[in-house]
């Protein structure tokens, strides 16, 4: 049975029964605008880094939140937190501190040491 | 004998608090640099010792710019500060004229009254008297308006005031009971023996009628050796620190000291001279405006000197630099706020070794393991040779009414210019440095370095006053840098664009980091009179508000931006103007959404004040580069 | 004596209450700040979903209140509106003082004014224009680029204004959605060989026959959905207008120059509604719409009693859901003075 489950969780869908989800509790209880966004994709169509790499904040987002940690702290490394996101953003999410936020819980996390 | 066993308590206090600061002094001195060393030694034989004596009167003892801001709480801070001052002069006068004999011990002067029941019974002797009571009334009277202050703070013209921790508590109840304790002694004294002036004297006499005088005198007595001996115990551990701090602060300043990058001696004497007046409280608009009332510069000094959670703090300000302008003790605030900022929150900021009493120095921020490169997806670009490069900055990306304006006019200049990030660039790199990420907004500072380097420009022109103040500071660049308000005003100024007169009332917003950070106040201003009638403000120049939309402040969010903005935007308006000009696209943005005024940037009112024919000189060849055209003239 | 009703605002609220009340025996005076009544139907080319004539809807309200002796005061706005123990007094800006029984407020909305997303470049660039100003063209039958050509590739930006914490709109305006899909049909008849992009956050067709527009949009128009919200627009030297928006399903950022972007301007609650609000002391809710004392059922009444709303002055609503506000108000009219 063990081993079975192994090869499922190889596979393409977001296991959301053991994803771990604690970077997005660590965001959530220090910026609850993290929970207003809707994914329109503004951040990410302003975005200088976004535009040049595969960078984008509403991806991130939502990887975070569903538990896709994975590579997500490389890719948070690129945002140069110019802001323009900020001055986007239709539900006023406070995008950068989200950014910094999602670092540093990655940073004391010990699954993620980098 | 002049000797008595209640002067003990205030014996020890006075030797313990005159040898810690020697100590404490000394192993400051050491911490500085070798440069810095050598500047105090220096300015101890110069004009600076001179200089510092002077402001040491003014300030710590007047509170002269206290006074000036709000004079209710300078005359409580003064009559503390200069009264008890006096209160030492004279008595120490009083004991070596009138007493047995002279240079005596502190204690014979500040117990005088206790050795010498008899003195003050006329002459001379009893104009001094009144003097020496005038000088206690007057403290008495400072120290009512601190009681009144802790517990109703609005009638010392202050709408908050700072909170206190369990030290502070005890000795500000020390501190409390020194005047009284002393006025009671001494009136018991005086009513027993029949002597005193106005205010012992007649206190005395009253509480001698009803009450055995001669035995109450003497617990007085020691109870106003205690309260001075406890206090100065607990001062070091204390915010009153501050007083013999600020003094040694004020021969570092005026020695040249800078408040630097990195935690240092200054930086740690600067953190302790903090009295927590609560004036920068006061200022803040993240108080006034949106309510927030922890995490001022007051607050930020009492959780370095307390090692308590300053990371949470030190990131939310809109580092507008209002509390710099206002501090009375000139502490330099915002950069001290950006060395907590970069020390980072995993980072221990203080050690302490034995409680409060002694510390070892701050241990700086260890270096960032990871060193590679994280922004060299940006791409290599070999820009257009160019006598003038536009910089809009990201914000002016957003604000095209800016970025438009700012292309005519540099189309009617007839200048060889070149628009660097027109398909969007890369960061300046100060919102990384204000989040205290030095390192990575160093790789953005040397990638766009190279693009200026490259297109072999003279000036550089950028219409976001967050990206001149890192291209003024933070960049090794040969070129001139120019805000885009300094650069129409040259343009006037030479005669190379021709402006009509708008014929509307205008308010100018100084934005924070054009104003305060990096004191460009007069251009913009001067542009916007050419072109419009300009009307003040009660906010001109270093007393400009924030927008509220600061890059700085990663912590608070929209609502409460747009409750200092509008707040902001209501005092600016108050003349009901046509237009509210400003000179930054985020101050631009931020106001917008915050007033039915109109909004505009001094770019927009000037293009609009083009007169055609200039345009025409977009095809004249002739090109004057900024520096060219300096020759010129 | 037939008691008296002031209705104020000649909209399509305005004109339906009035045309009902005064049909109920009741002696009303509509008034309008402008020299004609209609409202925003006087802009409107075609309406959805049916696409009729908005001057079918124009007739029949107007044919109501003139059979019916309305009294129209055309180019009134108010002064000073007082309720003095049973009745009130309604001052307009010609000095006339009218006496009435009840108070219909039916303001409307005002349109979003778009150039306050300075980042979509409306009044800065020539070929961004709103859903407003192509109804225009439609009335005059060319729809032209700002030089005179035909626009071949044509955007369309949904809420703008709406759900937009920066513009101070954080509700839906409902309609923006269905107006689109309907403008982006009509420029495709119009110029069958146009391309026409969609840029939207969400698709909202809540009302009968919407869903099947966006089908037919889709299928018969070739209309193209991209689901991502409009960034900036800048412009080209050609005077092109170049969108930064992501494709959010593709994950990816997607620029676009285009020959004319269109915006779909949101509801606000209007201007005179605003000043009527402080004038009536008005309870007004945190979108600025009127707040009316209960969301299910009593939506025509107001804090103030004997007066009472009708239509888009309280909440974004279509045409239907105005009349049927409208009537609803007129019922609520009669019932008070029924029992006053």
């Amino acid at each position: 049975m063990e081993k079975f489950g192994f090869f499922i969780s190889k596979g393409r869908q977001i296991n959301y029964d053991s994803n771990d989800r604690s970077i997005a509790e660590y965001i959530y209880e220090r910026e609850p605008s993290f929970r207003r966004c809707i994914e329109c994709g503004g951040c990410s169509a302003t975005c200088t880094t976004g535009s040049m790499t595969k960078f984008s904040l509403r991806e991130l987002h939502i990887l975070i939140k569903r538990g896709e940690n994975d590579k997500v702290m490389e890719s948070l490394k690129k945002c140069m937190l110019c802001g323009k996101c900020i001055l986007v953003c239709p539900r006023g999410v406070n995008t950068r501190n989200i950014v910094v936020l999602a670092k540093q819980a990655f940073q004391k996390s010990a699954a993620y040491a980098i | 004998m002049q000797f008595d066993p209640f002067v003990i308590p205030f014996n020890i206090g006075l030797n313990f608090i005159l040898l810690y600061t020697v100590i404490r002094c000394v192993v400051w001195f050491r911490g500085l640099s070798r440069a810095d060393k050598l500047r105090m030694q220096r300015g101890f034989f110069g004009t600076p010792f001179a200089q510092s004596l002077r402001e040491i009167f003014l300030e710590s003892l007047l509170h002269r710019k206290i006074l000036k801001t709000n004079f209710r709480l300078g005359y409580m801070h003064m009559s503390l500060a200069f009264g008890w001052f006096l209160l030492i002069f004279f008595g120490t006068i009083e004991a070596d004229v009138f007493g047995t004999r002279h240079l005596n011990a502190p204690y014979r002067a500040i117990f005088f009254r206790f050795f010498n029941p008899e003195h003050g019974r006329m002459g001379f002797e009893s104009v001094y008297g009144f003097l020496m009571d005038l000088i206690l009334a007057f403290v008495l009277s400072g120290l009512f308006l601190a009681i009144i202050k802790r517990f109703y703070s609005r009638i010392v013209g202050m709408k908050k005031t700072t909170r206190l921790k369990p030290s502070d508590k005890v000795a500000l109840t020390a501190l409390w009971l020194i005047f009284p304790s002393r006025l009671l002694a001494e009136s018991f004294t005086c009513g027993a023996y029949g002597t005193g002036s106005f205010l012992t004297g007649t206190l005395g006499s009253w509480l001698a009628s009803f009450l055995p005088a001669q035995q109450l005198a003497y617990p007085f007595w020691w109870l106003y050796s205690l309260s001075l001996g406890t206090f100065f115990i607990l001062l070091p551990v204390t915010r009153y620190m501050h007083i013999p701090t600020e003094l040694f602060l004020i021969f570092m300043r005026n020695s040249g000291i800078k408040t630097g990058d990195k935690t240092g001696s200054y930086s740690e004497v600067e953190v302790f001279s903090c009295s927590s007046c609560g004036i920068c409280i006061d200022t803040c608009q993240l108080n006034t405006s949106a309510g927030i009332t922890n995490i001022q510069s007051a607050y930020l000094m009492k959780a370095i000197r307390n090692n308590s959670n300053v990371a949470e703090i030190a990131h939310n300000c809109l580092m507008c630099g209002r509390c710099d302008q206002v501090c009375p003790v000139g502490i330099e605030l915002s950069p001290i706020r950006m060395i907590q900022r970069r020390a980072g929150e995993n980072d221990i900021a203080y050690k302490n070794t034995y409680k409060d009493y002694f510390r070892t120095r701050q241990i700086t921020a260890s270096e960032k393991p990871d060193i590679s490169p994280v922004y060299n997806f940006l791409p290599e670009v070999n820009p257009d040779k160019a006598d003038v490069l536009y910089f809009a900055g990201c914000m002016t990306h957003l604000t095209p009414s800016i970025k438009n304006s700012m292309v005519r006019i540099l189309e009617a200049s007839g200048l060889n210019y070149k628009f660097i990030d027109e398909d969007g660039g890369a960061c300046c790199g100060r919102p990384l440095m204000l989040a205290g990420q030095d390192r990575e907004a160093r790789e953005l500072i040397n990638y766009n370095s190279q693009l200026i380097w490259k297109s072999g420009a003279q000036t550089l022109v950028t219409s976001c006053p967050i990206c001149y103040k890192v291209f003024r500071e933070s960049y090794y660049l040969d070129v001139e840098v120019l805000h885009h308000s300094q650069f129409i005003k040259n343009l006037i100024d030479e005669d190379i664009v021709k402006l009509n007169f708008l014929r509307k009332r205008v308010v100018y917003h100084t934005p924070c980091d054009l104003g305060r950070g990096s004191g460009v106040y007069n251009e913009p201003k001067e542009v916007l009179t050419h072109i419009s009638r300009l009307e003040k403000s009660k906010f001109e120049d270093d007393k400009s508000l924030c927008c509220g939309g600061s890059l700085a402040n990663m912590k608070i969010g929209s609502q409460k931006r747009s409750l200092i903005a509008r707040d902001a935007a209501a005092e600016l308006t108050r003349t009901s103007p046509d237009i509210l000009a400003t000179a930054c696209p985020l101050c631009k943005k931020t106001f917008s959404s915050a007033t039915t005024t109109r909004v505009a940037d001094i770019a927009e009112l000037v293009a609009e004040a083009l007169i055609v024919s200039s345009v025409k000189r977009s095809t004249n060849k002739k090109i004057f580069s900024a520096k060219e055209l300096a020759a010129i003239s | 004596m037939s008691k008296h009703v002031v209705v104020i605002g000649g909209g399509v609220a305005g004109l339906e209450a009035a045309g009902r009340l005064s049909r109920e025996g009741l002696d009303v005076s509509l008034l309008e700040k402008d020299s004609i009544t209609g409202g925003h139907l006087n802009r409107w080319f075609k309406l959805f979903p049916d696409r009729r004539d908005s001057s079918e809807v124009k007739d029949y309200l107007e044919g109501l209140t003139h059979a019916n002796n309305v009294k129209l005061f055309t180019n009134v706005t108010i002064e000073k509106l007082n309720r003095d123990k049973d009745h009130f007094s309604v001052l307009t800006n010609d000095g006339k003082e009218l006496i009435a029984d009840a108070v219909v407020v039916a303001t409307g909305f005002d349109l979003f004014k778009s150039s306050r997303k300075e980042e979509y470049g409306y009044g800065i660039y020539d070929n961004v224009i709103t859903s407003a100003d192509l109804e225009d063209m439609f009335r005059k039958g060319e729809i032209t680029a700002a030089d005179g050509t035909v626009p071949k590739k044509i955007g369309i930006v949904h809420c703008v204004g709406s759900r937009d914490e920066k513009a101070g709109n954080l509700y839906c305006s409902k309609l923006c959605c269905v107006t689109a899909v309907k403008q982006a049909i009509e420029i495709r008849e119009h110029y069958p060989e146009s391309t026409l992009f969609c840029f939207y956050m969400d698709m909202r067709m809540g009302g009968a026959y919407y869903e099947e527009m966006y089908r037919e949009a889709q299928e018969v128009w070739s209309v193209n959905f991209i689901r991502g919200k409009v960034s900036e627009a800048s412009e080209t030297i050609d005077k092109k207008v170049v969108i930064k928006v992501e494709d959010t399903l593709a994950g990816r950022p997607l620029k676009m120059t285009l020959d004319l972007l269109i915006l779909m301007a949101g509801m606000e609650m209007s201007e005179g509604g605003i000043k009527l609000a402080g004038l009536a002391g008005l309870k007004t809710g945190d979108n600025r719409f009127f707040e009316a004392t209960d969301h299910h059922f009593g939506s025509n009444k107001s804090n103030v009693e004997g007066l009472f709303y009708a239509g888009t002055c309280t909440s974004p609503m279509n045409i239907t859901e105005t009349i049927s506000h409208a009537r609803a108000a007129v019922s609520e009219v009669v019932d008070y003075l029924k029992n006053s």
